[in-house]
């Protein structure tokens, strides 16, 4: 059973390597958030089919080299904590830079106001990182 | 405005008519009126922004007659460093600016000397040093912890500086406009240094006098905040 449960392993680690780049990477766009969706949908409809035929959890488990099926179940359940954790991070960041801009154009407007009509607003440079390009969040 | 070489001159109210102090203020209500009324016969334009201060910190200043902009939530020292600098950069005949402190750690001499090299063209950029004469003596954790800044900051900026933590720092208006602070927290103090460096502009470091005194020794930096700072900028 060595040969198969490397084979588990070498899944595991990809998906976390997977995870680790993305990291790194937009999530707002309409490609990722379509491969979210997908992804979870891919995952109810394996969770209903293997409450159905739950042999079938078994058998796909024994084929990459786990014992049982609800130990393959759990490891799909940490890859897909740890996406959500670091997809999550990345959004609370995007949040909390949208708040620090936005406070401080408040603050902007309001000297402009007390000293009389002004100049600049929000640097064209934060309008680009800012943009969603993907909507609200799965 | 003449650039005369400075120390026989006095600083009158019209010398620095064109420079500005940026004070980032976050409650310290008992030492920011005193603070800004020693400056004011130096730099004529002050301005504070109060990071949401919850003790009339921001009416302090104002009533000692610096202009005072107001954060709605708080951001962080490095936010309100970043909404000084903007909203300098946005007056008009505004020549230079110096960070400075909120808290009576920083000399107004210092600053007046720094910002003297960049009127008169001799350079853009002036980082304070604590480090450059004998004046300042920190306690030794403190020194412990400033030499590995130090060491961090010419890793990641290539830029040798021996006080890579000060919070007094002159610049022209032509390098402030380039500075763009998204580290809204601590970290902002390694991340201005990195985009300084980057305007390719002419620096120089000129040594200041920190006054530790019994307050801001209490409020001072802990070590928890060099931790955080560290994270902070490896995980931006």
């Amino acid at each position: 059973m060595g040969g198969q449960s490397a084979l588990i392993q070498l899944i595991l680690l990809a998906a976390v390597a997977v995870v680790a780049v993305l990291l790194t990477r937009s999530t707002a766009d309409a490609r990722h958030q379509a491969i979210r969706r997908l992804s979870l949908m891919g995952f109810v409809v394996a969770a209903v089919f293997s409450i159905i035929f739950p042999e079938w959890l078994s058998r796909a488990a024994n084929a990459v080299g786990v014992g049982r099926g609800t130990d393959l179940l759990l490891y799909g359940l940490v890859i897909a904590f740890l996406s959500y954790i670091s997809t999550s991070h990345r959004r609370m960041n995007l949040m909390s830079r949208r708040i620090t801009l936005l406070t401080r154009e408040l603050t902007l407007a309001e000297a402009r106001g007390e000293r009389g009509p002004g100049a600049a607003s929000l640097a064209p440079t934060d309008r680009e990182d800012l943009e969603d390009r993907g909507g609200p969040t799965t | 405005m003449q650039a005369s070489h400075s120390d026989q001159v006095a600083p009158g109210p019209t010398r620095y008519a064109d420079d500005w102090l940026v004070i980032p203020l976050y409650n310290e209500a008992t030492v920011v009126g005193d603070v800004i009324s020693a400056a004011l016969p130096t730099f004529p334009n002050i301005v504070c922004v109060d990071d949401g201060s919850s003790d009339g910190s921001g009416d302090a200043a104002r009533a000692a007659g610096a202009t005072v902009l107001t954060h709605a939530v708080n951001l962080g020292q490095g936010a309100a460093l970043q909404t000084g600098i903007s909203f300098v950069c946005e007056q008009p005949g505004a020549r230079a600016l110096v960070t400075f402190d909120a808290d009576g750690q920083h000399q107004v001499q210092d600053a007046a000397a720094m910002v003297d090299l960049i009127d008169s063209g001799e350079t853009s950029i002036v980082f304070g040093s604590r480090f450059l004469d004998g004046r300042t003596k920190p306690g030794f954790v403190k020194r412990t912890i400033l030499t590995f800044a130090v060491w961090f900051t010419k890793q990641s900026t290539g830029m040798r500086l021996t006080d890579a933590h000060n919070g007094l720092r002159a610049m022209s208006v032509q390098a402030a406009r380039r500075v763009n602070l998204q580290q809204d927290r601590m970290a902002h103090a390694s991340e201005i240094v990195l985009q300084l460096g980057r305007t390719g502009l002419p620096w120089r470091e000129h040594p200041v006098h920190v006054l530790y005194t019994d307050y801001s020794r209490g409020k001072g930096q802990s070590v928890w905040n060099s931790v955080n700072i560290l994270v902070d900028l490896l995980f931006k």
